[in-house]
């Protein structure tokens, strides 16, 4: 009797991985949603400071960007070796600030504007004189929120 | 006719070109969203007004920085590391001294009459060359001073820690301890280039 039976296939028959793409495909999903493209090609060397008690942005969207730092090597024939400040793509000097936030500002929704949030990302080794002068700027141009980026990290290490 | 079967199409390579994808996009994208150490600047002052009145000199916590990244808190060279009890002791007034800031009796929502130095106000200065991590580092001690202070208060009050307080009561705690680091007008503080 047993002679005639079918011979069964012997182990596991291949697994079937056609739901796999769908996983990946999830993943990437969530990752495109989450995250956000780089925003600027740096010019200038950043740094970041540390620091412990830090808040984080929420809103992308009310938060406008000022880099400062040395130039980097390739800019530095131009521009020089003294800390400079980036906005958005191009070096600007001091008395840019104020067009560019109004400017940022005027493509902000009314609504939002109140809460705009300017971001000073500073290179850490750079000297508080060209800080002032922007804190100066932003006073009078109205943006009074601002945020000193940093990264989380040993406060004193650096000192 | 014979029956044909139509051929299974291979999907195994799929997962290749979305996992390509995936890794582009884990490249070029950034998760972490920004921090900072938040603060709100002075409105400027009109060209045509009368400077605010002075405030008393026992309510001010003098900090300058100068261009060697040294400390002067209160006329005395102090380490970064003693900034923040300092502060703290300031701030609280615990021996209640002639040298501290005042301590009055305030009346607080949700925590009833509670005595604190609510003119206590921390004064900080630097100098044109002063290195912007050790500027950070200083504001980051005196926040820190203040958030300390809060905690110890959210937990004598609520039982809680500040966190998880809700927002009324955050900001009951708040009023009792009122973050006040000024930014003087910029000027020199002397040991630059």
């Amino acid at each position: 009797m047993a002679k005639f039976r079918k011979k069964k296939p012997s182990g596991p028959g291949a697994i079937n991985t056609s739901s796999l793409p769908d996983i990946v495909f999830m993943l990437l999903f969530f990752f495109m949603v989450s995250t956000t493209m780089k925003e600027v090609d740096l010019k200038v060397q950043v740094r970041n400071a540390e620091a412990t008690e830090l808040t984080k942005l929420e809103k992308k969207s009310l938060v406008t960007y000022i880099y400062v730092g040395v130039p980097n090597r390739q800019f530095q024939g131009r521009f020089g070796t003294e800390p400079r400040l980036q906005l958005n793509d191009q070096f600007a000097s001091v008395d840019d600030i104020q067009s560019y936030i109004v400017q940022e500002r005027e493509s902000m929704k009314e609504n939002e504007r109140q809460l705009m949030t300017v971001s000073i990302k500073a290179d850490y080794d750079c000297p508080m004189g060209i800080i002032t002068d922007i804190k100066q700027s932003l006073r009078e141009a109205q943006a009074l929120k601002i945020s000193y980026s940093a990264i989380q990290g040993d406060n004193f290490t650096r000192n | 006719m014979a029956r044909r079967e139509t051929p299974e199409v291979n999907a195994g390579s799929l997962a290749d070109i979305a996992f390509l994808l995936l890794i582009f996009f884990l490249m070029t994208t950034t998760m972490s969203t920004d921090a900072g150490l938040g603060r709100t600047l002075p409105p400027p002052i009109p060209p045509n007004e009368d400077p605010p009145p002075p405030i008393r000199e026992r309510n001010v916590f003098e900090v300058l920085i100068n261009a060697n990244n040294q400390l002067l808190v209160e006329g005395k060279p102090m380490d970064l590391k003693e900034l923040k009890d300092a502060a703290k002791e300031f701030i609280e007034n615990p021996m209640n001294l002639e040298t501290m800031p005042e301590k009055t009796t305030i009346e607080v929502e949700l925590i009833g009459p509670i005595t604190t130095t609510p003119k206590a106000v921390i004064s900080l200065q630097n100098d044109r060359g002063t290195q912007y991590q050790t500027y950070l580092a200083v504001q980051n001690e005196l926040q820190r001073a203040y958030s300390e202070l809060r905690e110890q208060l959210a937990k004598s009050q609520f039982n809680k820690s500040y966190s998880e307080l809700s927002t009324d009561e955050q900001k009951a705690v708040r009023e009792v301890y009122p973050q006040k680091i000024s930014e003087a007008e910029p000027r020199n503080v002397g040991g630059g280039r």
